[in-house]
C-alpha cells in the first residue's frame, strides 16, 4: 500500500495523455487530505483524475443548489463522505423516543440527496461512503441488541444504504466500514486529528480508502478484470503433480491441503460473478488434468475453466495464446503463480497484465488476494453467472471449425438463431454492462449507465434494439445493442456495440438487416452512422463500408456514413430470427 | 539518540513532506519560515513524525507547538 506522502507526490504527476475522469468531493468533515490521496492513487493507476474538493460541511448546499461549484465543475462522479462522528452527534441530539427510527430517517435523507444529484446531473456516478462502526459502549455488549443504541442504528443504517444503493442505478457504496475492520479502529482514526482538524481518518487509513475509490472509478471506466490465469503446482494444490501423483498432492480438509481448498473455493466464487478462469501450467496436459478429474477433494473441476493450457512453453507466450483464444485484452488479465521467477518473466513480457506478488505461505493466499481488491465491479448480471460456460462453448466451436474446409458450411451447421427486440427492463443491467465492457466492437464508444439505458428505452425519439444469439452449442445471451435516434424520416446510429465473442458469424449482417427493416417500418428513409476512433476500436473502422453504407467523409478520427433504405440489399447471413 | 540526530531526522521528514530538499530547519524555525507550511501540511508532518519516531503527539501539542525546538522537546520526552 502506498503511503500518504507517496500519494501526495503522485498527485503532482503530469498525466497528459491518460484518460481523464472528473470527481467532485463533498463531506461533512475535512476532506483536503483524502482528496489529494484520491488524485494520487488514481494517477498511480493510470487515470488522470481531476478532483474538485469542496469546503467543509457543504453537502446539502452543494447538492441541492443547481448553480453550485460541483455542477459547474461537471463531474463524472460525486463522492459523498459522511463521518461516523457527525452521525453520532446527530444521534445524541435525537430525542430518545425517536432513536429507534434514526437509521430509517437518515437513510431516506441520504437517498433524497442521491435523487437530487441525479436530477441535476443525470448519468453521473455517485460514490457514497458508508459509516465505519463507532460504538460508544455506554451499555457494553447490550448495545448490539438494543434498537435505541447508536451502534444498533448505525449498523442498520449501513445495511439500509446498501439496500437503497442496490435499487438506485449509478450509486456505489464505498465500504469505509470494511476498511476500518481490516485496519482496526485505532489505526483507522486519530482522535486528535478529528477534534483539532475535523479529520475522521488517520493518514494511514487514507491510502486504503483511496484504493477503494480508485477501484470503483476504474470499474466505472470499464477497466475491469475479466480473466484469472492460474498456475497449478503449489498454487492450486500443494506439491508437484508430475512427481507426487494424484494421491500425493495436498488438497482437501486435512493439513495444509485445507489452505489450497479454501483458495479454490474463493476462485469458484469468482466464477459466479462472471470472472473466467484459465490454467497455464508447465506440465504434461494429461497429468495436469488428472486431479480435476479424479481427486475427490478438489473444489475446482475442468468445467470451471474456460481454457486449460499445460505444456512446456514459456508462460508469457501461453498467456498471449489464452488471451487470443478467448478474445480478451491482456489488460483485463490477472496471473497467479507461486513462483517469483515466473511472475517476473510474465511481468516483463506482458506489462499490461496484473501479477499479484503472492505470499510464500499458502495460508495467506486468500487473505492477500482479498486485500488486493482486484475485482471491483458495478453490477453482476444474469449473463455473468455462467460466463465460463459461454467461453468453454466457444472453445468447442473452435474445435468444430477445424473440421470444416469451408467457413460458410460451418456457419450453416451452427444452427444459429437470434432474438432482436427493443430494450426492456429485464435487460437494462446487461445492456449497460455491455456498453461499458465493449471496447473493440464499439462504434462511438458511448458508455451508458443503467439509467441512461432506461431513458433511451422509454424515449419516443429512439429506436432501440438488443440482440441475443444461440447456436447448437449453447446460448450466448445478449451480445449486442443498437440505438437509433430518429428525427423525421432520418435515423442516426448513436451507438452500436457488440461482444467480440460472436464476431464473424454473420451477426453483424443480421443486426444491420434487422435495423434497416425495423427502421423502414417506422417510416425512416435514410440511416446516418458514424465511426469514432478510440484507442481500441480499430477492428470496426470499416464495418459500415462492409455493410453497404456510403462514406461521406473519411477523416482518420471520425467517418460519417449514410444509407438509403430504398437502395439496400439485405446482407447474407445464416442466422434466423426467433422470438424473444 | 542525540538532539542533533533527532533534528537531522526531522529535517529529512521536512524534505519528504514538503518535497523540497533545500529546506534547512533549526530549533527556531516556525511555520512562518517554511513556504507551504499550512494547517494541512502540519497534519501531514505530525503524522509522519509520529510514524517515524513511534509515538503519538497529544492534541495540545498539535495546536500548541511554537517552533521546531518545541517539537524536538516533545520527541525527546517521548524517548525518555
Amino acid at each position: 500500500m502506498y503511503t500518504f506522502n507517496e500519494l501526495k507526490k503522485a498527485a503532482k504527476k503530469d498525466m497528459s495523455g491518460y484518460p481523464v475522469y472528473r470527481l467532485a468531493v463533498v463531506g461533512d468533515c475535512a476532506t483536503q487530505h483524502i482528496s489529494q490521496a484520491f488524485k494520487g492513487y488514481a494517477h498511480c493507476e493510470g487515470i488522470a483524475l481531476e478532483v474538485l474538493d469542496t469546503d467543509y460541511d457543504q453537502i446539502l448546499a452543494q447538492i441541492t443548489d443547481a448553480s453550485s461549484e460541483i455542477y459547474s465543475f461537471g463531474p463524472d462522479a460525486l463522492c459523498i463522505i459522511m463521518c461516523s462522528e457527525k452521525l453520532y452527534d446527530a444521534f445524541t441530539r435525537t430525542a430518545e423516543e425517536q432513536r429507534g427510527e434514526f437509521a430509517e430517517k437518515k437513510a431516506s435523507e441520504i437517498s433524497s440527496l442521491w435523487e437530487c444529484f441525479k436530477r441535476h446531473r443525470s448519468g453521473a456516478k455517485l460514490i457514497q461512503f458508508n459509516f465505519p462502526e463507532l460504538d460508544d459502549r455506554v451499555m457494553g455488549n447490550y448495545g448490539g441488541i438494543y434498537s435505541g443504541s447508536f451502534i444498533y442504528q448505525q449498523r442498520l443504517l449501513n445495511m439500509k444504504l446498501s439496500e437503497l444503493a442496490s435499487e438506485c442505478a449509478g450509486v456505489s457504496i464505498l465500504d469505509a466500514s470494511y476498511v476500518q475492520n481490516m485496519m482496526g479502529r485505532n489505526s483507522f482514526c486519530d482522535s486528535k486529528l478529528y477534534y483539532s482538524a475535523k479529520m475522521p481518518f488517520s493518514l494511514s487509513a487514507i491510502p486504503a480508502l483511496a484504493c477503494e475509490l480508485t477501484g470503483i472509478v476504474k470499474a466505472a471506466m470499464a477497466k475491469m478484470v475479466k480473466c484469472v490465469v492460474l498456475d497449478l503446482d503449489n498454487t492450486l494444490w500443494g506439491g508437484v503433480i508430475g512427481d507426487d501423483g494424484v494421491d500425493g498432492i495436498e488438497i482437501g480438509e486435512l493439513g495444509t491441503g485445507h489452505a489450497y481448498a479454501a483458495f479454490q473455493e474463493w476462485l469458484k466464487e469468482l466464477t459466479k460473478t462472471g470472472i473466467i478462469l484459465a490454467v497455464c501450467s508447465k506440465n504434461d496436459e494429461g497429468k495436469a488434468k488428472e486431479p480435476f478429474i479424479s481427486h475427490p477433494e478438489m473444489v475446482l473441476r475442468l468445467e470451471d475453466f474456460a481454457i486449460f493450457v499445460a505444456n512446456w512453453e514459456d508462460k508469457a507466450s501461453n498467456i498471449r495464446y489464452i488471451a487470443k483464444t478467448l478474445n480478451l485484452g491482456l489488460d483485463s488479465f490477472v496471473f497467479i503463480d507461486d513462483n517469483p521467477f515466473e511472475r517476473e518473466q510474465v511481468r516483463a513480457m506482458i506489462p499490461q497484465i496484473t501479477v499479484p506478488e503472492m505470499p510464500e505461505d499458502p495460508a495467506e493466499y486468500v487473505g492477500y488476494l482479498r486485500s488486493c481488491d482486484l475485482f471491483e465491479r458495478l453490477v453482476v448480471s444474469e449473463a455473468d453467472k455462467d460466463r465460463t460456460r459461454q467461453y468453454r462453448e466457444e472453445a468447442g466451436r473452435a474445435v468444430l471449425k477445424a473440421h470444416y474446409e469451408d467457413y460458410d458450411d460451418y456457419l450453416k451447421d451452427l444452427d444459429m438463431e437470434a432474438v432482436a427486440a427493443a430494450f426492456d427492463e429485464f435487460h437494462y443491467p446487461r445492456i449497460a454492462q455491455l456498453s461499458q465492457r465493449s471496447n473493440q466492437f464499439n462504434l462511438r464508444t458511448v458508455r451508458l449507465s443503467e439509467e441512461e439505458v432506461r431513458d433511451l428505452a422509454l424515449s419516443d425519439e429512439h429506436l432501440t434494439l438488443y440482440f441475443s444469439l444461440k447456436d447448437r452449442f449453447g446460448d450466448h445471451g445478449l451480445i449486442s445493442a443498437v440505438i437509433l435516434k430518429i428525427s423525421g424520416d432520418e435515423g442516426f446510429i448513436v451507438n452500436w456495440f457488440m461482444s467480440c465473442r460472436v464476431l464473424k458469424r454473420g451477426m453483424e449482417e443480421f443486426i444491420i438487416n434487422t435495423l434497416v427493416e425495423r427502421a423502414y417500418k417506422k417510416g425512416i428513409k435514410k440511416i446516418r452512422a458514424e465511426y469514432k476512433r478510440s484507442a481500441k476500436n480499430n477492428m470496426v473502422s470499416g464495418i459500415y463500408d462492409k455493410m453497404g453504407f456510403t462514406a461521406l467523409s473519411d477523416d482518420e478520427e471520425t467517418k460519417e456514413y449514410i444509407l438509403n433504405i430504398s437502395g439496400y440489399t439485405p446482407q447474407k447471413t445464416h442466422i434466423k430470427e426467433s422470438l424473444a | 539518540m542525540s538532539r542533533e540526530e533527532i533534528l537531522k531526522k526531522v529535517n529529512d521528514i521536512f524534505h519528504d513532506v514538503f518535497d523540497d530538499e533545500d529546506i534547512v530547519v533549526t530549533e527556531e524555525t516556525t511555520a512562518e519560515d517554511v513556504e507551504d507550511w499550512d494547517s494541512l501540511m502540519h497534519i501531514t508532518l505530525i503524522s509522519e513524525i509520529e510514524s517515524e519516531f513511534g509515538f503519538k503527539f497529544k492534541m495540545k501539542d498539535v495546536v500548541g507547538m511554537a517552533n521546531v525546538g518545541e517539537m524536538l522537546d516533545i520527541i525527546e520526552e517521548s524517548m525518555a
